[in-house]
C-alpha cells in the first residue's frame, strides 16, 4: 500500500520504480554519495512552499532523492519538515552516518528506524574517526541497530559500490524498546508506523493530516531514544587516547578573541591577496581584456556585421556598447566567473573545514549588538562575494527578525567581489585618507542601521547554538567538485540577468530615455550629490547591478570629493537585478519593495550628507570621522526612545 | 550555578534547560539534561563551548545564563 500524506514532492516516480531516500545530519557527506550513486541524471526541483532544493536522480530503475542535512525528524524549521516528509513517503533510507559525530547522528538513525521504514546505513568518514583515535564495531553496531553497515571512506570511493550493492539488504531495524508499544496503537489508527511515531512526539502537521491531537511524549521519547544511542555506542566505540592534538588546539584559538581575530584578519588578508589582487587584476586582464576583449569580441563582431549593420538597432542590441553579444559575455564569462571561481573556491574551503561555526562562535558578541547572533556572520562574509548568493543563506538563521535585518544589511551595505573590485581601485587612485573616510562612513551606517532595526522589529533574536564540526585539512576534490558545481550554478543564473539587463539598457539609450532620466535625476544628482549630470547614466546602470554602475563612474571625471560620494552612494545603491529577485523570493512581495525603496533612499540621504560634510571640512578624514561620530550618536540616542517608550507603556 | 558561571576545564553536568526546543535540539546532540560535560571554552562576555566525547556545541551567553548546571 502507498500510504500518501501531505505535500508532495514534484518528482515523477515511474511505475514500479522504488524512493531510495538519502538521509544524514548536516556534513555527514550525503552530497557525495549522491553524486556517486547518480552520475549522469541529476534533477532539481523546488519543494512547494519552500525554497529549498532537493535533488534527485536515478539509479537503475529506482529514483534516489537527496534531502536537507538535519538533526532530527520533526517540525522545527524548513528542512526538518521536509526531510520528514520525503523520508516518511520512502521505500528504503540510506543513512549516512559521520563516524565522528555517532553521539549526534544516531539519534537521527535510530529515529528513522523508529519509523520502521527499511534502511542500511553507510559509517562514513572511518579514516578520520580511527584518526582521532575511536575503535568501532561495525558488526555490533550493526546488531544492535538491525540493519546493515557498511563502512566508508565516501571523498575516496571506499565503500561505495558496497552500498550500491547493498541496497536490497536494507530492512527494517530494532526500535527503541519502550516505546514500541505505544507506537503499535498508534499505527492502528493512523496506519503507518512513522506517522505513529510522529504524532506522539507532538508533531503538529503530522497530526493535523490525521485530524488527531499531537502527543505530548516527544520528551520522553526522545530520552529513551538517547539512552538507547548512548548504550549502542558504549558497546561498539572505544576511545583510545589517539588524537589530534593540533587541528584541535588550533580550533580553539579560532574562537578565543585574543587569537581568534588575528587568525581572522590573516584570513581576510588571503582572500584579498588572492581574490581582490591575483584574480581582480591578474587573471582578469588576461580574460576580459585579451581573451574577451582582443579575439572574442571583434570576432563576434565582424561575424554578426556580415549580417546585421551594427549601427542599426538590432545590431546594437546584439554587439553594440551594451550587446547582448558583446557586453553579457564578456562581463559574466571574462569579469565575474574568475572572481566567483575564487570566492566559492574559499567558500567551499571554509565549508570544508569547519571554520566558520568557529567564526560564528567569534563574533557572536559583537553581532549581538544589531540584533544577531554569531551565525549571522556567514551570510554577512559571503555577502562581499556575491549578496545574492548571501541573501539565500540568510536561511539558516533562527528567526525571521534575524533574517530580516541579516537581508536589510546585505541589500544596503555590503558590496559584492566585483563592485568591491571597481571601488578599491578608484579609492587607491585618490588616496589613503579617502579609503578611510570610505570604510568609515560604511561600518558606522551598518552599526547605525543594525542597531536601529533591533530596536524597531518587533520580538526576540535568538541565541546562538551550534554544533563544531572537527576542523581539519579540506580535501582537495571535495573543494574543487563544490567550487565547480557553485561556479556553474552562478552561470545559469547571471547570464539570462545579465541579457534582460543589457537588453533595458540598450532600449533605454536607444529610444533616449536615457538621456531624458539625466534630465530628471540632475535635481538628485547635481543638486543633493554635486556630481555632473552624466552620472545619472551610472546610477540607471547601477539598478541592473551595483558593480555596472561603479564601472559607469570609473569612465568619468571627478574630483576626488565627488569620487567619494559617489562611490559611497553607488555602494549603498540598490542590489543587483539578481539579488532583487532572491530578495523577493526570500523575503515576500511587500518587505522586497520596502528594502528596495530605503535603499534609494538611504543611499541618496547619506550621499547627500557626505556632499554637505565634504563642502564643509576640506580633510575627508574628517568628513569620515564627523559622519561616523554622527552616525554612532544616533544609535546611541535611539536606545533612550525605545527605554522611554517601555516606560511610558509600563506606567 | 549556571552554564554562563563555569570556568574552562571543568567537568559538569547539565541540570536543566529551560527552553523545550533547545532541550531537544540537545537531547539530539547527547548534551542535554542529565548528561555529564566538559567546559572546553569561554570566550569572554561571549558564547560557552561545551563537549561530550568529540560532540562540542556552541551556547551562546543569553542561552548559557538559562542553562543550570552542577560541578562533577
Amino acid at each position: 500500500m502507498n500510504h500518501c500524506h501531505g505535500k508532495d514532492l514534484p518528482i515523477e516516480i515511474p511505475q514500479g520504480a522504488r524512493k531510495i531516500v538519502l538521509a544524514g545530519n548536516p556534513n555527514a557527506g550525503k552530497s557525495v554519495f549522491f553524486n556517486a550513486l547518480t552520475n549522469l541524471y541529476v534533477d532539481v526541483s523546488n519543494y512547494p512552499g519552500t525554497t529549498l532544493e532537493i535533488s534527485h536522480g536515478r539509479l537503475g530503475k529506482d529514483v534516489i532523492i537527496d534531502t536537507p542535512g538535519v538533526y532530527g525528524l520533526s517540525s522545527f524549521n524548513d528542512e526538518e519538515r521536509i526531510a520528514r516528509d520525503i523520508i516518511l513517503n520512502s521505500d528504503i533510507v540510506l543513512n549516512v552516518v559521520n563516524a565522528l559525530h555517532m553521539e549526534r547522528d544516531l539519534f537521527l538513525t535510530q529515529q528513522i528506524i523508529d519509523t520502521g521504514i527499511p534502511m542500511i546505513v553507510a559509517l562514513n568518514m572511518v579514516d578520520e574517526a580511527q584518526a582521532q583515535g575511536l575503535k568501532i564495531d561495525v558488526e555490533e553496531l550493526s546488531r544492535e541497530l538491525g540493519v546493515p553497515v557498511i563502512p566508508t571512506v565516501a571523498v575516496k570511493r571506499i565503500g561505495i559500490e558496497e552500498v550500491k550493492n547493498s541496497l536490497d539488504k536494507a530492512v527494517t531495524g530494532n526500535p527503541t524498546p519502550e516505546i514500541k508499544e505505544k507506537m503499535l496503537l498508534m499505527s492502528n489508527r493512523v496506519g503507518h508506523q512513522g506517522e505513529a511515531l510522529l504524532i506522539l512526539e507532538g508533531d503538529e502537521i503530522v497530526a493535523r493530516r490525521h485530524g488527531l491531537e499531537p502527543g505530548n511524549e516527544m520528551e520522553k521519547i526522545y530520552l529513551l531514544r538517547r539512552k538507547r544511542v548512548n548504550s549502542i555506542l558504549e558497546s561498539v566505540v572505544e576511545k583510545t587516547n589517539k588524537s589530534r592534538v593540533f587541528s584541535n588546539w588550533l580550533g580553539k584559538q579560532m574562537i578565543k578573541p585574543l587569537t581568534g581575530i588575528p587568525i581572522l584578519l590573516v584570513v581576510l588578508w588571503l582572500m584579498y591577496e588572492i581574490i581582490g589582487v591575483f584574480i581582480a587584476e591578474g587573471v582578469v586582464e588576461i580574460t576580459e581584456d585579451i581573451i574577451m576583449g582582443e579575439y572574442y569580441e571583434p570576432i563576434i563582431r565582424g561575424l554578426i556585421g556580415k549580417f546585421i549593420n551594427e549601427q542599426r538597432w538590432l545590431g546594437y542590441i546584439l554587439v553594440g556598447e551594451f550587446g547582448l553579444l558583446t557586453m553579457t559575455v564578456t562581463y559574466v564569462l571574462g569579469l565575474l566567473m574568475p572572481l566567483v571561481v575564487g570566492f566559492y573556491m574559499f567558500l567551499s574551503i571554509f565549508e570544508d573545514s569547519g571554520y566558520l561555526p568557529r567564526l560564528a562562535a567569534l563574533v557572536d558578541r559583537v553581532l549581538s549588538f544589531i540584533g544577531l547572533n554569531g551565525k549571522a556572520i556567514i551570510p554577512l562574509i559571503l555577502g562581499f562575494g556575491c549578496v545574492t548568493m548571501a541573501t539565500i543563506t540568510t536561511r539558516l538563521l533562527g528567526s525571521e527578525r534575524e533574517k530580516r535585518i541579516t537581508v536589510f544589511l546585505l541589500a544596503l551595505t555590503i558590496p559584492c567581489s566585483a563592485q568591491l573590485g571597481i571601488i578599491a581601485g578608484m579609492l587607491a587612485a585618490i588616496g589613503t585618507q579617502y579609503a578611510l573616510a570610505y570604510v568609515l562612513v560604511i561600518a558606522s551606517l551598518l552599526i547605525l542601521v543594525g542597531t536601529l532595526l533591533n530596536r524597531l522589529l518587533e520580538g526576540k533574536s535568538t541565541d546562538l547554538m551550534i554544533d563544531l564540526p572537527p576542523l581539519r585539512v579540506p580535501r582537495v576534490g571535495n573543494v574543487f567538485k563544490k567550487t565547480t558545481v557553485k561556479s556553474y550554478n552562478f552561470l545559469k543564473e547571471a547570464f539570462p540577468l545579465f541579457a534582460v539587463g543589457a537588453l533595458l539598457i540598450s532600449v533605454l539609450q536607444l529610444t533616449g530615455i536615457l538621456k531624458w532620466l539625466q534630465n530628471v535625476l540632475s535635481p538628485l544628482t547635481v543638486g543633493l550629490l554635486r556630481l555632473p549630470a552624466e552620472s545619472a547614466t551610472a546610477f540607471v546602470m547601477g539598478v541592473v547591478r551595483r558593480d555596472f554602475g561603479a564601472a559607469g563612474l570609473y569612465d568619468m571625471t571627478l574630483e576626488p570629493a565627488q569620487t567619494l560620494v559617489a562611490l559611497i552612494t553607488i555602494t549603498l545603491f540598490v542590489p543587483c537585478i539578481a539579488s532583487v529577485l532572491v530578495l523577493f523570493k526570500e523575503r515576500g512581495k511587500k518587505e522586497a519593495v520596502t528594502i528596495w525603496l530605503a535603499t534609494w533612499v538611504i543611499a541618496f540621504l547619506v550621499g547627500g550628507t557626505v556632499a554637505w560634510l565634504s563642502s564643509i571640512f576640506e580633510s575627508p578624514m574628517l568628513v569620515g570621522i564627523v559622519f561616523a561620530a554622527l552616525a554612532l550618536l544616533v544609535a546611541y540616542l535611539s536606545g533612550f526612545v525605545k527605554a522611554g517608550k517601555k516606560a511610558s507603556v509600563g506606567m | 550555578m549556571t552554564l554562563e558561571n563555569l570556568k574552562k576545564g571543568q567537568m559538569f553536568k547539565i541540570i536543566s534547560i529551560p527552553d523545550p526546543y533547545i532541550r531537544a535540539q540537545t537531547i539530539r546532540f547527547g548534551l542535554g539534561e542529565g548528561e555529564t560535560a566538559l567546559c572546553e571554552e569561554v570566550v569572554p562576555a561571549g558564547p560557552v563551548i561545551i563537549r561530550k566525547n568529540l560532540q562540542e556545541i556552541v551556547l551562546g551567553r543569553g542561552l548559557a545564563k538559562q542553562i543550570v548546571v552542577e560541578l562533577s
